[in-house]
């Protein structure tokens, strides 16, 4: 079907500017809501970080707040669905900024993750979790002719494993995960078989065995012994006071510590050094010490809220690209923070991946406000369709 | 608005379902968080929370000052000083072994010590107490501690701290009464006595510093401070002052003190004084020569340093020869052969013996000191000139007169062979030789002979096996000045605060009455009286022209294998209203009249305070 003949001149009545009515406002809300408690808890956990700077994370996450909610506004207004024709460009721009670490980046405790942009490190395995969920959405689209083939799901895997295993050598193993989850969401969303996630179950388990027993048996080491070592720590962190289970241990005395509201001010287990990474990938153990049970229901809700308007977002997104890049978006949210937050309650292995729009760094937030203004974008579609089809049908 | 060969999927049947199986994943996740959450804040909360606290939280011991010790006046002879101890904290030091022994390189260099020792004494008290600081240099001097902290970077782990050491201005004078100071060992702290002290605590360790540590000591306070994950001092939180010790007054008076030092330093350089309040015991001076410097203490003594000061070949100063001196004591025994002599009926004041010079007994001859022969005597005569040959007699009858143990009773009851109870450590008693002793050790072939009357007859005269102190010979002098009380001497007077106010008066126990009668005291006295006034007095040349009345007793003895005679003098003053017993020796100062009674005559000079008082030696006495 065309378009509608009658294009709102027509009509009579003006509609300014439709698409940004037809945001979803919970969405926005969640958003919000939880980059403005991730900016405070970020203040409160660093302010006494660098003796004479308090503010000096504050700034800067103020900053990649304000990028990223400029940045999601622009994207709602876009649609999203020629970013299909770009599938190729998509992907190879994600390979290439993943390569181009390698080849320029700067190290922070040795591992080379990020590219200086003079004030801002662009960590590009961030940015290329928005950018392999389109790309593969994009190449998920074009085969959904070929759903049932165990091609079309090994090619799709393949695609999400070439970046996977890139990032994982940056080192960033982390990321890596959240790429395999997102091919994962993509496929499932698009209706693959139940038995290819049963290979895919059992290739998993098969790797996890190798990689972690038979092959450093053998003498390979495909993990470095930190990285294994990290992996499985929170099975029994009171082994290693002193290192892996270090992190852990000070996590759930912090989090264990901050009782129903939380120590505020006292919360000096967070700070004080005794808690590494507390502005970053622990710092969901700050608002656990700091703000107590209550403080970290409210940031567990609104992640739900999130996530609960994201699979909405889903169910009735215009097209079927929408559907799985919604998909895609709803792994890389719904991941991250079970993750992040399990590994802060010793539930989940460290795996450095951050906490969305509340972990410290510019890359994360950013990445988070793109993947939400897709959402907004996928949504305003959508709305535009269905009034569009209103109007169709009223008239 | 639709692409052509786009398709609008429909929300499908299997779309819904896989759609609520994300749904139901990410339930279910929420629920494991919120549970894990609710278990761990709520259930949870208060042992997380105690955790937290104890994680910032370290107790820092801070240490007490030790009490003063001071003289009879005030005068302090034992303070504190602060000194500036270098310590390292184990978690700061390098963790590679090479990086470490490089700062001890570089701190040795500046410390004066070689690294692998400094390596060595870290190893070692990290070992006792891992997570305190170990000391390295206990007392460094300031130029070195400026040094250290100017240069905190290059030696990272390596601290400085403010101690209290022990100073002595006085140095050697009155070292083995007041003693000195040093760590508390394995064996000390499972002594009820030392309770509540820790391990790396200081205690006394001899003389009145370890009598008295219990008041000394104070309490060691704590402050809790907050630190951060590296240790880091934040704030401190609570704090616990030290208590500083109480001040310790002794009944010593310095001066005489120090005047018996310097009699003594003039003499062979081995011996020992003991100065005497004869009513209440109250020891006014107390020296052993050679003497040391327990500044030597303060910091950690090098092995070299001890072995020196136990050295025999030395003089082995550490030993306190007042206490721990076991001599024959010559002449100066005649006293208590007197009084047991006359208290068992012997003889009395009056009954003449006659000296010929020698005496025969069982084949064996006893001669008079210098081969002098007096005569007919009577007992005060034989005091005053020391008529050996006289009191040979007396032992002679003594063994043979009822249970022959007359002499052994006696001498037992004004405290040879036995501890006088002096509030200093390790005293010994002696030996008295006895028939009893004699044998039991010839039965054990330790002796190759039993006992006979020529050990009675040696012993009369303070001769053979008998072992006893100046401090012994002055509590018997005073029991027979005081008329049968046997005091118990004592150096500490009373426990005070810091500005000299009492506490606590520490007081002696109740002397033993030994009856004596005066009549018998009176000759005695008598007799000693004429030995330092009378013509042919064996100590009137010494005292001549000296202000003070003296009664005295010289003793001369022979301690064989060529060695040089032992040189005694015991003292009485002022006669006849006897304060003071003064008793000194030195171990190879020849006649009694010729090294130990000018040195008592200095001492009593500064005693009774006469000014410019020149002692002359006596010539051969007894």
């Amino acid at each position: 079907m065309q378009a509608s003949p009658l294009a709102p001149s027509v009509t009579g009545f003006s509609e300014p500017r439709r698409h940004l009515l037809r945001i979803d406002p919970l969405l926005l809300l969640a958003a919000l809501g939880l980059i403005a408690c991730g900016i405070y808890v970020v203040y409160t956990a660093t302010r006494d970080d660098i003796p004479g700077s308090p503010n000096y994370y504050l700034y800067r996450q103020l900053a990649y707040a304000g990028m990223g909610i400029v940045l999601m506004l622009l994207l709602t207004r876009v649609d999203y669905s020629r970013i299909r024709e770009w599938k190729a460009g998509v992907y190879g721009l994600m390979i290439g900024l993943i390569l181009l670490v390698y080849a320029i980046g700067y190290s922070a405790r040795g591992s080379k993750r990020s590219i200086e942009l003079g004030f801002f490190n662009l960590q590009s395995s961030e940015v290329g979790k928005v950018l392999l969920i389109l790309a593969l959405s994009a190449f998920m689209v074009d085969r959904m002719r070929r759903l049932g083939d165990r091609e079309t799901t090994s090619r799709i895997m393949l695609l999400a494993l070439v970046p996977a295993i890139l990032v994982v050598g940056q080192p960033d193993l982390g990321s890596g995960m959240v790429y395999l989850a997102i091919a994962l969401t993509v496929l499932f969303v698009a209706g693959t078989k139940w038995t290819h996630f049963a290979a895919l179950g059992a290739l998993a388990v098969a790797a996890v065995v190798v990689v972690l027993v038979a092959a450093p048996a053998g003498g390979v080491q495909v993990l470095k012994p930190y990285q294994a070592d990290r992996l499985t720590a929170f099975l029994h962190p009171t082994d290693n006071p002193k290192h892996q289970g270090y992190q852990i241990n000070q996590s759930l005395t912090a989090i264990g510590a901050g009782g129903k509201t939380g120590r505020g001010d006292d919360a000096t287990q967070t700070k004080l050094n005794f808690l590494p990474e507390h502005h970053t990938d622990f710092v969901f153990s700050v608002v656990g010490e700091e703000f107590g049970f209550a403080g970290a229901a409210i940031i567990l809700s609104l992640f739900a809220l999130l996530i609960w308007r994201s699979l909405r977002i889903l169910t009735m997104s215009k097209n079927l690209y929408g559907t799985l890049v919604a998909g895609g978006i709803t792994a890389m949210l719904m991941f991250q923070v079970f993750v992040n937050v399990g590994m802060t309650l010793g539930i989940m292995p460290i795996t450095g991946i951050p906490l969305p729009l509340v972990s410290y760094g510019g890359s994360s937030v950013i990445t988070t406000f793109l993947a939400i203004g897709l959402l907004q974008s996928i949504h305003a579609q959508a709305r535009e369709v269905a009034a569009a089809k209103g109007r169709d049908l009223a008239l | 608005m639709y692409l052509d060969n786009e398709r609008r999927p429909a929300l499908t049947p299997k779309l819904a379902l896989r759609v609520a199986v994300i749904g139901a994943i990410a339930l279910v996740a929420f629920g494991v968080i919120f549970f894990r959450l609710w278990y761990l804040q709520v259930l949870s909360g208060d042992r997380y929370l105690a955790e937290a606290k104890d994680n910032q939280r370290r107790e820092i011991k801070v240490q007490a000052p030790r009490g003063e010790i001071v003289d009879r006046d005030g005068t302090p002879l034992v303070v504190n000083r602060v000194g500036l101890a270098v310590k390292v904290t184990p978690d700061k030091l390098p963790t590679d072994r090479a990086e470490r022994l490089a700062l001890y390189r570089r701190l040795g260099r500046v410390l004066r010590l070689r690294p692998r020792r400094i390596a060595r004494s870290v190893r070692k008290q990290l070992r006792v107490e891992p997570f305190a600081a170990a000391t390295v240099k206990q007392d460094a001097p300031e130029p070195v501690v400026f040094w250290i902290l100017e240069h905190g970077d290059d030696l990272p782990g390596v601290t400085v701290e403010r101690v209290f050491l022990r100073r002595y201005p006085y140095h050697t004078v009155g070292a083995h009464l007041v003693g000195n100071v040093g760590e508390v060992n394995q064996k000390q702290l499972g002594d009820p006595r030392y309770r509540g002290v820790a391990l790396g605590d200081r205690v006394g360790q001899s003389g009145v510093e370890q009598q008295y540590d219990r008041f000394l000591r104070g309490r060691n306070g704590a402050s809790l401070v907050q630190v951060d994950a590296l240790g880091n001092f934040k704030r401190e939180l609570a704090v616990d002052r030290p208590q500083q010790g109480e001040q310790l007054r002794l009944s010593v008076d310095l001066g005489v003190q120090k005047a018996g030092q310097a009699a003594l330093a003039g003499g062979t350089g081995r011996g020992a004084f003991v100065v005497m309040n004869v009513q209440n015991g109250e020891v006014l001076a107390l020296g052993s020569q050679p003497s040391f410097d327990p500044n030597l203490f303060s910091k950690v003594i090098r092995e070299r340093d001890y072995k020196r000061l136990t050295n025999p070949d030395l003089g082995a100063p550490l030993t306190n020869r007042a206490t721990q001196g076991g001599y024959p004591t010559g002449s100066t025994f005649k006293l208590i052969t007197a009084t047991a002599a006359l208290q068992s009926g012997i003889i009395t004041p009056d009954t003449p013996l006659f000296d010929g010079g020698s005496l025969q007994v069982g084949g064996v001859t006893f001669k008079n000191a210098g081969g002098a022969a007096h005569g007919t005597l009577a007992l005060r005569t034989a005091l005053t000139v020391s008529s050996d040959v006289f009191f040979y007699r007396l032992g002679l009858m003594a063994n043979s007169a009822g249970d022959g143990l007359a002499l052994q009773r006696w001498a037992h009851r004004l405290g040879i062979g036995g501890l006088t109870g002096i509030d200093l450590p390790a005293e010994q008693s002696g030996t008295l030789p006895s028939p009893r002793w004699r044998n039991r050790l010839f039965k054990k072939k330790v002796l190759d002979r039993p006992w006979s009357a020529g050990d009675n007859i040696n012993l009369a005269v303070g001769q053979g096996d008998l072992r006893a102190d100046p401090l012994q010979m002055a509590v018997a002098y005073a029991t027979v000045a005081n008329g049968g009380r046997v005091v118990t001497p004592r150096l500490g007077l009373r426990i005070e605060d810091s500005a000299g106010r009492a506490i606590q008066d520490l007081d002696a126990p109740p002397a033993r009455r030994v009856g004596i009668n005066p009549g018998f005291r009176q000759a005695i006295l008598d007799g000693l009286r004429g030995a330092a006034s009378l013509p042919g007095g064996t100590s009137t040349p010494v005292f001549e022209g000296f202000p003070i009345p003296v009664a005295g007793k010289t003793g001369t003895a022979e301690k064989g294998l060529g060695r040089a005679d032992q040189s005694w003098y015991v003292a009485l003053a002022p006669y006849p209203d006897i304060k003071y017993v003064v008793a000194v020796t030195d171990e190879a100062g020849g006649f009694g009249a010729e090294t130990a009674a000018p040195m008592a005559r200095q001492i009593l000079a500064a005693l009774f305070g006469v000014k410019g008082d020149k002692a002359r030696a006596g010539g051969p006495s007894d």
